[in-house]
C-alpha cells in the first residue's frame, strides 16, 4: 500500500500538468486568435491531412474487399435508375408505333398507352429528384464517419469540450450585457468565431466587398442551423426567426437583450402582413443591422436551391444574396428536421471531422419596376444557385412536409386527352 | 446519411431468389424504401407514396399506389415493395423462370390489374371508362370518352362477351415489346 502512494501522486501530477498544457494550448490557439480574428492556418493543414487519410482508407478498403470477394455496397450520387428524358407524347407515340403499326396522326386511344404512365409512376417511386434532395447527398468515397471507431471517441471528446467552452463564454458575455451596440457587436463576433473554431469549421469567403450593409436584407440558401454561425462570424446581422422552446429559446432571449433582433411567436409567423410590417420597420431604420433571412423555410440538403418564398422580397429593400455551399466529404451538415431533433443534430456536428464550406457574397440586387415579388425572388434564387454550383429547382421547399397540389396532374391529363380525342376544334369537325 | 452503415434487411437471400433481383439491387431498393418511409415506421403507407410529387402528377397515381397495397391494406413492408418492383426488372439477358415476376407474362398481368379495378380477372366497360377518366381528367366530355372506351373494347374483345379477359388484353398488345416498355434499368 505504501508503494502505491508515490505512484498515485505521480499520476496526479502528470494529470495536472497535462490539463494545464491543454488549457494553455486551447487559450493560445483558439480563444486568442478568435478574439483578434487571426488564423494560424492549422485547420487548413488538418483538412489536407484528413483528405489524404480518406483517400488512403478508401483504397485500402476496396482492395481488401476485392481480395475477399465481397460485393461492395457503395452509395450513389446520380440516382439508382437510368432514365430517358422523353416527353409524354413522344413515348406514347413510340409505344403505339411499335405496337400496332397503324397511322398515328389521328387522335385515338390504345390499350397500350397505359404502359407509359405505369412505368413513369414506378420510376418515380424508385428514384425521384425531389426526395433525393431531401435525403443527404450520397458520397462517392466513404468519409469514415461510421466505418471505423478508431480515433472517433477521442476527437469527439475534444470537440465537445471546445464547444462547451464556446457556449460558456457566450453566456458569460451576453447575459450581463446591456450597453452600447459597438461593444456588443464585437462580442457577438468573437463568440461566433469561437463557435466556428469549436466546430473546426473551415470557411472560405469570396467577394467580401459585397458584404451586406445596414438597411438591407441578406438572403442565403439554407442547409443547416450552422449557416447562421458561419455568416454571423463574418459580419453583423440582425436575426429573424421563430421563437423556439428549449435551448434555442434561451439563447434567443439572451441575444435580444444584447442587440435588436426580430423574433416572432409561432402564431405571428402565419400572419404575413405582421411579419412584413415589422421587417419593413427594421429595414427602414438605417442604423439597424442588415436582416439575415433564409427564405426557403426548411433545410434542403445543399445540392439545390428550392423556390424562395416571396415574403421577404416584397419589402422593397436592397437584397444582398449569399450562396453557401458545404463540402460533404468532411461532415454532412444537413439537418432533416423530420427525422431528428436539434440536440442530436448538434451532437452529430460536433463529432464530424470538420465542416468545410464556401461562402460567396453576391452583388446587391433590387427589385426592378417591371417585375413582381415572385420574379424577383426567382432571380435572386437563380443567382445564388449559379454561384454555388447548386441545382436550381422549381419545387417549393414545403414539399418535404405537405402533399403536392393537383394542378400539376391536370397538365399531364390535358396532354394525354389531346392524344386520344384531339383538340376542341378537331372534335367538332369529326 | 452520407456513408451511413448499410444494414441489410432480413431475409435478403430468400427475397433475392424469389424476385430475381440481385442482393446489391435489393440493398439499393431498401435504401430507397427507408428514404420513402417518412416517419421511420419500418413500413410504407399510401401517404408516403402519394407525397412523391412525380407520382402525384401521374394521372394513374391511385392505381399505381394501389398495386402496393392490395385489398385495402394500409401497410407495405419491404418484401412487398421489392416484389412489386421486381416486375420491372429487365428480363433480357438474365435467366428467369417462365412464371417469375419479371417475365413478360407477369409484366402484362401487372398492367392488366391496373385496368381491372375489382380484380375479377375481366376488364369491363365501366372499368375501362373509369381508368380512361383517370387518365384524361376533366378534359374530355362524357360522350366522347364513352365512345372511345366502347371502341377500344369492341376492337379487343374477341369472345364477344363485352369484357376483356387477360388473353384478349395480351393479344391486343402482342406486338409491343413488353419487356422493353416495362423495364427499368438500375445503374451499376
Amino acid at each position: 500500500m505504501f508503494l502505491l502512494l508515490p505512484f498515485d501522486s505521480l499520476v496526479v501530477n502528470l494529470l495536472g500538468i497535462s490539463l494545464t498544457v491543454l488549457f494553455t494550448l486551447l487559450l493560445v490557439f483558439i480563444i486568442v486568435p478568435a478574439i483578434f480574428g487571426v488564423s494560424f492556418g492549422i485547420r487548413k493543414v488538418y483538412m489536407k491531412t484528413l483528405l489524404k487519410i480518406f483517400q488512403w482508407a478508401t483504397l485500402r478498403i476496396e482492395r481488401g474487399a476485392k481480395e475477399k470477394n465481397h460485393p461492395l455496397y457503395k452509395p450513389y450520387v446520380n440516382g439508382i435508375i437510368a432514365k430517358e428524358p422523353t416527353s409524354l407524347e413522344e413515348e406514347i407515340k413510340e409505344i403505339r408505333r411499335s405496337g400496332s403499326g397503324k397511322a398515328l396522326d389521328t387522335p385515338e386511344f390504345e390499350l397500350s398507352d397505359i404502359f407509359y404512365f405505369c412505368r413513369k409512376g414506378i420510376e418515380t417511386i424508385m428514384d425521384d429528384e425531389v426526395t433525393k434532395r431531401f435525403s443527404a447527398e450520397e458520397l462517392e468515397s466513404w468519409n469514415l464517419l461510421s466505418r471505423t471507431n478508431y480515433n472517433f471517441q477521442y476527437i469527439s471528446l475534444r470537440l465537445t469540450v471546445l464547444w462547451g467552452l464556446g457556449m460558456l463564454i457566450r453566456y458569460c458575455f451576453l447575459l450581463p450585457l446591456r450597453c452600447k451596440e459597438f461593444l456588443s457587436k464585437h462580442v457577438h463576433l468573437m463568440c461566433y468565431r469561437i463557435c466556428v473554431r469549436a466546430l473546426t469549421a473551415i470557411i472560405t469567403y469570396h467577394d467580401r466587398e459585397n458584404r451586406p450593409r445596414n438597411g438591407g436584407i441578406c438572403v442565403a440558401n439554407h442547409t443547416s442551423p450552422i449557416d447562421v454561425i458561419i455568416l454571423a462570424s463574418d459580419g453583423y446581422y440582425a436575426m429573424v426567426g421563430q421563437i423556439h422552446g428549449g435551448l434555442m429559446g434561451v439563447i434567443q432571449r439572451a441575444m435580444v437583450k444584447a442587440c435588436p433582433h426580430v423574433w416572432f411567436e409561432r402564431s405571428e409567423v402565419r400572419d404575413r402582413h405582421l411579419v412584413a410590417k415589422r421587417l419593413t420597420e427594421h429595414v427602414q431604420d438605417k442604423s439597424k443591422l442588415p436582416i439575415l433571412i433564409f427564405p426557403e423555410g426548411t433545410c434542403i440538403n445543399n445540392t439545390s436551391v428550392m423556390m424562395f418564398k416571396k415574403g421577404s422580397f416584397e419589402i422593397g429593400a436592397t437584397v444582398y444574396p449569399v450562396a453557401i455551399k458545404y463540402d460533404p466529404q468532411f461532415g454532412d451538415a444537413f439537418w432533416n428536421s423530420s427525422k431528428y431533433g436539434m440536440v442530436t443534430y448538434l451532437l452529430r456536428m460536433m463529432t464530424s471531422w470538420a465542416i468545410v464550406c464556401s461562402v460567396w457574397y453576391l452583388p446587391p440586387m433590387t427589385r426592378q419596376p417591371e417585375e413582381d415579388a415572385v420574379q424577383f425572388a426567382n432571380r435572386v434564387k437563380s443567382a445564388i444557385a449559379r454561384q454555388g454550383g447548386l441545382v436550381d429547382l422549381l419545387w417549393d421547399g414545403g414539399l418535404k412536409r405537405e402533399k403536392v397540389k393537383d394542378t400539376f396532374k391536370e397538365e399531364q391529363q390535358k396532354l394525354y386527352s389531346k392524344m386520344i380525342v384531339g383538340n376542341h376544334e378537331d372534335r367538332s369537325r369529326s | 446519411m452520407g456513408a451511413a452503415a448499410a444494414r441489410p434487411p432480413p431475409g435478403l437471400g430468400a427475397l433475392s431468389d424469389e424476385t430475381g433481383l440481385s442482393p446489391a439491387a435489393l440493398m439499393r431498393l431498401h435504401e430507397r424504401f427507408q428514404a420513402l418511409d417518412r416517419d421511420d415506421k419500418g413500413h410504407l403507407s399510401p401517404a408516403d407514396l402519394q407525397a412523391l410529387e412525380g407520382l402525384a402528377l401521374n394521372p394513374l397515381c391511385e392505381r399505381i399506389v394501389g398495386a402496393f397495397f392490395p385489398a385495402g391494406a394500409q401497410r407495405a413492408d419491404f418484401p412487398t415493395f421489392a416484389r412489386v418492383l421486381a416486375h420491372f426488372r429487365p428480363a433480357e439477358g438474365a435467366p428467369c423462370e417462365p412464371g417469375g415476376p419479371s417475365s413478360p407474362g407477369s409484366k402484362l398481368r401487372f398492367v392488366f390489374e391496373l385496368y381491372d379495378l375489382d380484380g375479377d380477372g375481366q376488364i369491363s366497360y365501366r372499368e375501362l371508362l373509369q381508368v380512361l377518366r383517370l387518365m384524361v381528367g376533366l378534359e374530355v366530355p362524357d360522350e366522347a370518352l364513352a365512345a372511345v372506351a366502347a371502341r377500344a373494347l369492341r376492337e379487343a374483345d374477341r369472345s364477344g362477351r363485352g369484357t376483356l379477359c387477360f388473353e384478349d388484353f395480351a393479344k391486343a398488345v402482342e406486338r409491343l415489346d413488353v419487356d422493353r416498355r416495362m423495364s427499368i434499368w438500375m445503374l451499376k
